[in-house]
C-alpha cells in the first residue's frame, strides 16, 4: 500500500466520517493534496464549473459525476428518457413498443407531470379530462422534500403552493394514482450506485432499503387532506407529526414489504413488481447514460423514490444524487453505516489510494449487499447469447417466473 | 334416539380424515397387537390402553386439574382490578354508545389509530409477569410427600410434576421425525420446493385440510402459507363468516367496553412500536375489538379449565343484579395480547379473514399460552419442560444461572407466553407457526427456547448479572430457527 488515503468531506455524517476512520485514511482538508472526495452536490459544481477549470488527477477520485443531474432534475430526467425513448422507436427495439392507445408497454414508468405554475392551464385541462384522479403533488428544488402531496381538487393546489414557504414555488404535479383511492403501499427509497468503469457501464443496486408510508393514512375526504400531515413524505417533515415514532420512524423494511406483498398476493405477482422496479432503474439510467459524461474519476450513489400503486405498479417519482445520511432510527443509521461501507469497498478496493488510469473491474466478492443489476463489459462479450448463465452474476429473484414471462426484454437487460 | 345416532354418525363423518381420527386409528391398531386384549372387552381394553398410551380424554384431565391448586384466581385479581380502575377512572364497565359517537367510529373505522382512541388513564391490568408469578406458586397439593425426588431435584421456577416429553421421545415420536436432517435441508430445499409447488396447487384446490397440516410440517411457500393455514384451521370467508364479522362490527359501533380502553393501550405500547407489526395498527383494533365481543369464544371454556371471568350488572332499577360474563368473549386481554394478532396481518389482508384466522388460532393454541392446565401445550407445561430440557442437557448452565440470580425461565418466559411473536423476525416467526399448526402443538415452542439457550450458551456461562443475562438474550431478530432447532434436536440427540 503506498500510503494512506486522504479524504475530504463538506458533509459532517457519522456515517461517512466512521467509515473513513474505520479504514485508517487520513482527513485533510479541501486545499490540501487529496485522494477521496466525498462532496455535495454545492461543492460539485464549483469543482466542475468552466470557470475554476478545476483538474482531477489520477489519484482522485469524487462521488458525483459532474452532469449527475442529468437524472435528478425532473425536467431533464423526462427529457432524457423522451429520448431514449424515441431512439428506440428509432431503431425498431421490441422495447418501444406501444400499445392501442400509444401507451408504452415497457417504458411507461415516469407519471405525466406538469410544471407549475407555468404548466398550469395545460394542468387543469387535463385534471377535468378525469376528475375523480388524485393528483401529486411536490416541491422541486429543494432537495430533501418538503413532502409529497396529495390533492384531489383545483382548490387545494392554491392552498398548498400558498403555504409553501420556499421561495421558489415551483411544484410539479404527477398523475400516480388511478381513480380508486385505495391505500398506497409506499414509496421504495433504494440507494443506487452507478459506476462507470473504463469499459462501460456497471449499475448495481443496494439489496437492502426502506419503504415509507405516511403516519397518517391517507383518505379521500377533504378533512383529512386539510391535515398538514396526509402525505407520503420524507422523514424530516414526519418527525414533527404528533405520530411519529422514533423507533420505526414510519418505515418498513423492502423485505417486510416483500414478506407481506407474497403472502397476501403471492409470489409471481410480487417477483412481477420488483422486476419492474429493477427494469425502471436500468432503463432511466441507461436513458441517461450517453449524455453523462465519462469520468473515471467518479461515481455516483443515486437514490431512487419509487411509487406502488394499489395495483402494484411502481412509478418513478424522482432520482435523488445525494440521498440522506441523516439517520432517523437506529436501523436507519447501520443500513446507511453499511451502505457507505459497501460503497467504499467497490470504488476504493482494499482501502488504497484510487488510481483511475487502470481499468477497475467489478470486485464480484466485495460487493457486499450491492447486487449486479447490469454489467455493459459483461453484456458486450456475451451479446450474442440469450444463455441464463451469463446472469450468474445477477441474483434478481426468481428467475423461473421470468423465463416464463411473455415479455421480450427478461431474458436480458441488454 | 334416531337423532343421537344421525348426529354422532356426522361427527363421525368429520372426524374421518382429521388428525385426530388418524391418531386414535393408528393407536388402537397398535393396541390391538397387544397380549392383553381379550376379545370380551375388547372394546375397555383398547380404551384402557389408549389412556396408558398417553391420550388423554378431556373429562380425565379436568379430573386431574382439581388436583392442582385452581388458578381462577389469577381471572379474579384480574377482575377486580378491573373492577377498581373502572371505579378509578369512572368509566362504566359497558356503555351504549351516542348516535353521534357511533357515526363516527363508523366512519372512522379503517383507521382508528389516527386518533389517540381511548383513556388515556386506563393501564395494562396484568402482565406476563402476574401470570409467572401464579405459575411459580403452583404446587401440587397431593405432592406433599418429601421423598418427591422429581421435584427437588428440579432447579427451575416450575414446582409441579408434569408429565412433559424430553428430546429423546420427542425425536424418535413421529413428532418430529419428519424434520429433515440438517445436512440434507440446505440442498434439498430449493429443489424441493419447486418439485412441491405444483403439488401445492392440487393441496389448496382439493381443500384437503389433513394434508395440508402435514405439508404445514415442513414449513409453508410464504405464497401459500396463507390459504394453507386457513385450511389447517377450517375457517373459510363463506357469506356467513362474513356476516358474523360484521355483526360483531355492529356491537362495537353500539357499545363502549371498558376492556376496549385496555386493547387500545396494549396495541399503542407494544404493536405500533414494532419495526415489523407497525404498519397493522388499525387492523389490530378492527379484529380486537370485535374479538371482546364475540360469544362464540365462550366454547372454549369446554376444554379450557379456567372458567370466564363474570361481572355483576345492576339493572337499571338497582334492585337486581345478574352475573354475566364481562368481557362477552370471556377473555381479558393483557399486555401484549395483541401480539398474537400482529403477524397474522402479513398473512390476510381483509379483516373478516384475518379475524375467523385469529379466532380459531386463539381457542386452539393461544389461550393455553395464559390458561392454567395440565396439558402439554399449556403454559405449565411448556415452562416445565423448557426447563427440563436445559438441566438436562446443559446442566452447568443452568446451575451457573440459578446462582447468580437469573433463573432461565424468568428470561424465556416471555417468548413462551407470546409463541415468540415480537421477538423473532416475521419471517422466521411464521416458520415456527407452521410448526405449531403442522403438529398440532406448543411444545415447540418450549423446545426453541431451549435452543436459544443452548445457542447462547457460551455467553450466558460468563455473565454474572440477571441483567447481562438479560442483555445477551435481548435481540432474538436474526435468529433462524429451523437450524437451530436441528442443531438442538439432533445434535445433542446423538
Amino acid at each position: 500500500m503506498a500510503g494512506k488515503v486522504k479524504w475530504v468531506t463538506d458533509i459532517e455524517k457519522s456515517v461517512l466520517i466512521n467509515n473513513f476512520e474505520k479504514r485508517g485514511w487520513i482527513q485533510v482538508t479541501d486545499s490540501d493534496d487529496w485522494n477521496f472526495y466525498w462532496m455535495s452536490i454545492q461543492t460539485i459544481r464549483n469543482v466542475f464549473s468552466v470557470d475554476t477549470g478545476y483538474r482531477l488527477s489520477d489519484d482522485q477520485m469524487v462521488n458525483h459525476f459532474p452532469n449527475h443531474y442529468e437524472l435528478t432534475r425532473k425536467d431533464l430526467m423526462i427529457k432524457n428518457i423522451k429520448r431514449y425513448r424515441k431512439e428506440l422507436e428509432k431503431e425498431a427495439s421490441p422495447l418501444a413498443e406501444k400499445d392501442e392507445n400509444g401507451k408504452h408497454l415497457y417504458l411507461d414508468f415516469v407519471p405525466v407531470t406538469f410544471m407549475l405554475p407555468a404548466d398550469y392551464n395545460l394542468f387543469v385541462e387535463e385534471f377535468r379530462k378525469s376528475p375523480s384522479s388524485t393528483w401529486i403533488m411536490k416541491p422541486c428544488g429543494k432537495a430533501q422534500g418538503k413532502g409529497i402531496f396529495l390533492i384531489n381538487k383545483l382548490s387545494q393546489i392554491k392552498k398548498w403552493s400558498r403555504d409553501s414557504q420556499v421561495e421558489n414555488t415551483n411544484s410539479e404535479i404527477l398523475v400516480g394514482l388511478n381513480n380508486d383511492n385505495s391505500q398506497l403501499f409506499g414509496i421504495i427509497d433504494s440507494p443506487l450506485h452507478l459506476l462507470i468503469c473504463t469499459k462501460g457501464l456497471c449499475f448495481v443496486r443496494y439489496k437492502l432499503g426502506f419503504c415509507r408510508f405516511c403516519t397518517v393514512k391517507y383518505t379521500p375526504s377533504t378533512s383529512e387532506l386539510d391535515n398538514m400531515f396526509v402525505h407520503l413524505t420524507n422523514v424530516a417533515i414526519q418527525k414533527h407529526g404528533d405520530d411519529y415514532n422514533h423507533v420505526h420512524g414510519g418505515k418498513w423494511t423492502v423485505s417486510n414489504l416483500r414478506l407481506y406483498l407474497e403472502s397476501t398476493r403471492g409470489r409471481d405477482v410480487t417477483n412481477h413488481l420488483f422486476d419492474q422496479i429493477h427494469w425502471i432503474i436500468v432503463q432511466s439510467l441507461k436513458a441517461v447514460a450517453p449524455v453523462m459524461n465519462n469520468d473515471k474519476h467518479c461515481f455516483e450513489c443515486y437514490g431512487y423514490d419509487i411509487i406502488i400503486d394499489d395495483k402494484l405498479k411502481p412509478w418513478l417519482i424522482e432520482v435523488n444524487a445525494s440521498p440522506s445520511l441523516t439517520s432517523s432510527t437506529a436501523n436507519d443509521r447501520i443500513l446507511k453505516y453499511n451502505l457507505i461501507n459497501d460503497t467504499l469497498n467497490i470504488v476504493t478496493p482494499n482501502g488504497e489510494i484510487p488510481d483511475c488510469r487502470w481499468n477497475r473491474s467489478l470486485p464480484k466478492e466485495a460487493l457486499g449487499h450491492y447486487q449486479v443489476l447490469y454489467d455493459e463489459e459483461q453484456a458486450l462479450s456475451e451479446s450474442a447469447e440469450r444463455d441464463l448463465r451469463s446472469r450468474s452474476g445477477q441474483l434478481l429473484g426468481s428467475k423461473g417466473s421470468r423465463s416464463s414471462s411473455v415479455r421480450p426484454f427478461p431474458a436480458t437487460w441488454k | 334416539m334416531m337423532d343421537e345416532s344421525v348426529s354422532i354418525t356426522q361427527i363421525v363423518q368429520r372426524l374421518k380424515g382429521t388428525n385426530l381420527h388418524s391418531q386414535l386409528e393408528k393407536q388402537a391398531k397398535e393396541c390391538l397387537h397387544k397380549p392383553e386384549i381379550k376379545l370380551e372387552t375388547l372394546k375397555d381394553d383398547v380404551r384402557r390402553l389408549l389412556k396408558a398410551s398417553g391420550m388423554t380424554w378431556l373429562s380425565d384431565e379436568k379430573k386431574s386439574i382439581k388436583k392442582i391448586e385452581t388458578t381462577d384466581s389469577l381471572s379474579c385479581r384480574i377482575l377486580k382490578s378491573l373492577n377498581s380502575m373502572c371505579t378509578e377512572l369512572g368509566i362504566p364497565l359497558a356503555r351504549k354508545r351516542p348516535v353521534a359517537e357511533q357515526k363516527e367510529l363508523t366512519n372512522k373505522w379503517n383507521e382508528m389509530g389516527t386518533d389517540e382512541p381511548g383513556n388515556a388513564d386506563t393501564h395494562s391490568l396484568f402482565f406476563h409477569s402476574d401470570i409467572l408469578k401464579v405459575l411459580v406458586g403452583l404446587k401440587n397439593p397431593n405432592n406433599e410427600r418429601s421423598e418427591d425426588l422429581t421435584v427437588r431435584s428440579h432447579w427451575g421456577l416450575i414446582q409441579v410434576s408434569l408429565n412433559v416429553r424430553d428430546i429423546l421421545q420427542m425425536v424418535s415420536l413421529p413428532f418430529f421425525i419428519s424434520l429433515p436432517s440438517i445436512f440434507l435441508i440446505h440442498y434439498i430445499t430449493v429443489f424441493f420446493r419447486m418439485h412441491l409447488h405444483i403439488q401445492n396447487n392440487t393441496l389448496v384446490s382439493e381443500q384437503d385440510s389433513a394434508a395440508a397440516q402435514q405439508y404445514s410440517r415442513q414449513g409453508c411457500p410464504t405464497g401459500l402459507r396463507a390459504q394453507l393455514w386457513s385450511l389447517i384451521l377450517n375457517t373459510t370467508n363463506d357469506p356467513e363468516d362474513i356476516t358474523h364479522y360484521e355483526q360483531l362490527k355492529a356491537r362495537v359501533i353500539h357499545h363502549d367496553l371498558l376492556v376496549d380502553n385496555l386493547i387500545y393501550k396494549d396495541v399503542k405500547l407494544t404493536a405500533s412500536n414494532d419495526d415489523y407489526y407497525f404498519v397493522f395498527e388499525d387492523y389490530l383494533y378492527q379484529v380486537l375489538l370485535c374479538f371482546s365481543r364475540d360469544t362464540a369464544v365462550l366454547e372454549h371454556f369446554n376444554y379450557n379449565c379456567a372458567t370466564p371471568p363474570k361481572s355483576c350488572i345492576q339493572s337499571k332499577s338497582g334492585s337486581e343484579q345478574c352475573a354475566v360474563v364481562y368481557p362477552p368473549n370471556g377473555v381479558i386481554p393483557f399486555h401484549g395480547f395483541s401480539m398474537y394478532v400482529a403477524p397474522l396481518c402479513f398473512l390476510y389482508n381483509e379483516p373478516s379473514k384475518l379475524y375467523s384466522v385469529f379466532r380459531e388460532m386463539y381457542i386452539r393454541y393461544f389461550f393455553r399460552l395464559h390458561s392454567i392446565s395440565s396439558h402439554p401445550s399449556g403454559i405449565v407445561s411448556l415452562c416445565l419442560q423448557f426447563e427440563r430440557l436445559l438441566q438436562t442437557h446443559l446442566p452447568q448452565l443452568f446451575y451457573h444461572l440459578r446462582e447468580i440470580g437469573a433463573q432461565p425461565l424468568r428470561i424465556a418466559f416471555k417468548w413462551i407466553v407470546r409463541a415468540f411473536s415480537g421477538y423473532l423476525s416475521t419471517d422466521q416467526l411464521l416458520l415456527l407457526w407452521d410448526r405449531i399448526l403442522g403438529y398440532d402443538s406448543l411444545e415447540i415452542v418450549a423446545v426453541l427456547a431451549t435452543a436459544v439457550f443452548v445457542f447462547r450458551a457460551e455467553n450466558l456461562m460468563e455473565v454474572t448479572s440477571l441483567a447481562s443475562a438479560e442483555a445477551v438474550l435481548a435481540d432474538l431478530s436474526t435468529l433462524k430457527v429451523m437450524p437451530l432447532l436441528q442443531i438442538f434436536l439432533f445434535a445433542t440427540s446423538v
